[in-house]
């Protein structure tokens, strides 16, 4: 009787612990924390917060006013020595390879940074001339309050921990908008091509 | 003369507390090795202590569903795969229903299991349990130790090799303690003390 009991209680055990390892996981498909942020996002868009953002130039802007455009989105704090100096480089890149676009205003790049206490206007100017801006359709941005950047990092899922050296560890990523101000993609921070490969097969008609 | 009067249950609902107080969540949950190694053990432990409360009643009606201990080893073994995801440790951190969720059932579906069970597991049963915690610490510290990438978002990568190099070590320790208990120990073959029901081929 008792290994009756013990099997079918078992059974139910292993059918609940596979069901809820299933739901962790969303499928078997996300064990980590950033799989599972872009899984989602691909599958529940998530609209951009309506914060405002001040540019390079000082101005301020916000992700409404950039509606209408594909937005290509990264994270960075301007002393990074580590990611943020490729990822800059790359977005650099992104600007040439996107000239066309860029041209007829249907994809802007984003730096945002996530340190808007160490980066002024004049920190994200110096960024974008570092790395080799053109000058056409890459803005570099920081939110001007704490919970501004709360919103917009958590709607993005960008998290940074300070690394004990006076900087920060981030889940450095492209993240792809659509012109309806919705998170669409996140992609590898190393992997510009694929991001521009995205926005292109989407403005081809 | 107080000493008397305080019951294994209640170390483990004070300990349960103390590891909620916002100060020693966050200390303990400041790296990964720490909410990994200490915090989710602590849990566990508490959630042992905490099963003494179970009446003796209860505990004989759930002996008849647990035969050998299997049912509850399986359900406690479950439980902390889930809690062995990268994902899980960070939505901990995250998000306050995982964390509350980990603060439950961690006790109640892992530490209180274990106490039950394991006086009931025989020879075969707890050769199986450990054999597999072994190969898991093996398993993970190995891929903690040379996974080029960060599995968590909130912590660091030196942070994660750390616990890689701990779970290797955990698991080395384990097998020392195993293998002296079979060369030189009392090899406990059998039973544990609640002895009813296990005289089967185990």
């Amino acid at each position: 009787m008792s290994v009756l009991r013990t099997l079918l209680a078992s059974l139910l055990i292993l059918a609940a612990g596979v069901a809820t390892l299933a739901a962790a996981t969303d499928g078997f498909r996300a064990f980590t924390s950033e799989t599972a942020r872009r899984v989602d996002v691909r599958a529940h868009p998530r609209a951009l917060p309506a914060v405002p953002l001040q540019t390079a130039g000082g101005q301020i802007t916000s992700a409404a006013a950039l509606r209408g455009r594909w937005l290509l989105v990264e994270f960075i704090y301007t002393r990074c020595m580590t990611y943020c100096s490729v990822q800059g480089g790359e977005f650099a890149r992104l600007q040439r390879e996107l000239a066309a676009p860029i041209a007829a205003d249907k994809v802007v790049l984003v730096s945002v940074s996530f340190d808007p206490g160490r980066d002024g206007p004049a920190q994200l100017a110096d960024y974008q001339r570092r790395f080799g801006d053109d000058g056409e359709g890459w803005i570099a941005v920081r939110p001007t309050s704490e919970r501004d950047l709360a919103a917009l990092m958590r709607v993005f899922g960008t998290t940074a921990v300070p690394d004990g050296l006076g900087g920060f560890v981030h889940n450095a990523a492209i993240a792809v908008v659509d012109p309806a101000g919705r998170l669409v993609a996140i992609m590898d921070w190393n992997d510009p091509d694929g991001a521009a490969r995205y926005v292109m097969r989407r403005l081809a008609p | 003369m107080n000493r008397p009067t305080i019951r294994a249950w209640q170390v483990g609902a004070v300990l349960w507390a103390a590891l909620a107080i916002p100060p020693v969540r966050h200390a303990l949950e400041s790296t990964m090795t720490m909410q990994m190694l200490v915090q989710i053990l602590l849990l566990a432990l508490s959630g042992w202590w905490l099963a003494r409360a179970v009446p003796p009643r209860l505990g004989r009606h759930l002996a008849s569903w647990d035969r050998s201990g299997i049912s509850g080893l399986l359900l406690a073994s479950l439980t902390g795969l889930v809690w062995m995801l990268p994902r899980m440790l960070d939505a901990a951190l995250d998000e306050p229903v995982i964390e509350l969720a980990k603060f439950l059932s961690v006790p109640v579906l892992m530490g209180a299991p274990i106490a039950l069970s394991w006086p009931r597991a025989g020879f075969v049963v707890r050769g199986v349990v450990l054999t597999e915690l072994t190969a898991t610490a093996f398993r993970l510290g190995w891929m903690y130790l040379i996974s080029p990438v960060r599995l968590c978002s909130n912590y660091l990568l030196d942070d994660q090799q750390q616990l890689g190099r701990c779970l290797l070590a955990i698991g080395a320790a384990i097998v020392l303690v195993l293998a002296w208990k079979l060369m030189w120990g009392h090899a406990d073959v059998g039973d544990g003390h609640r002895g009813n029901s296990r005289a089967g081929p185990e």
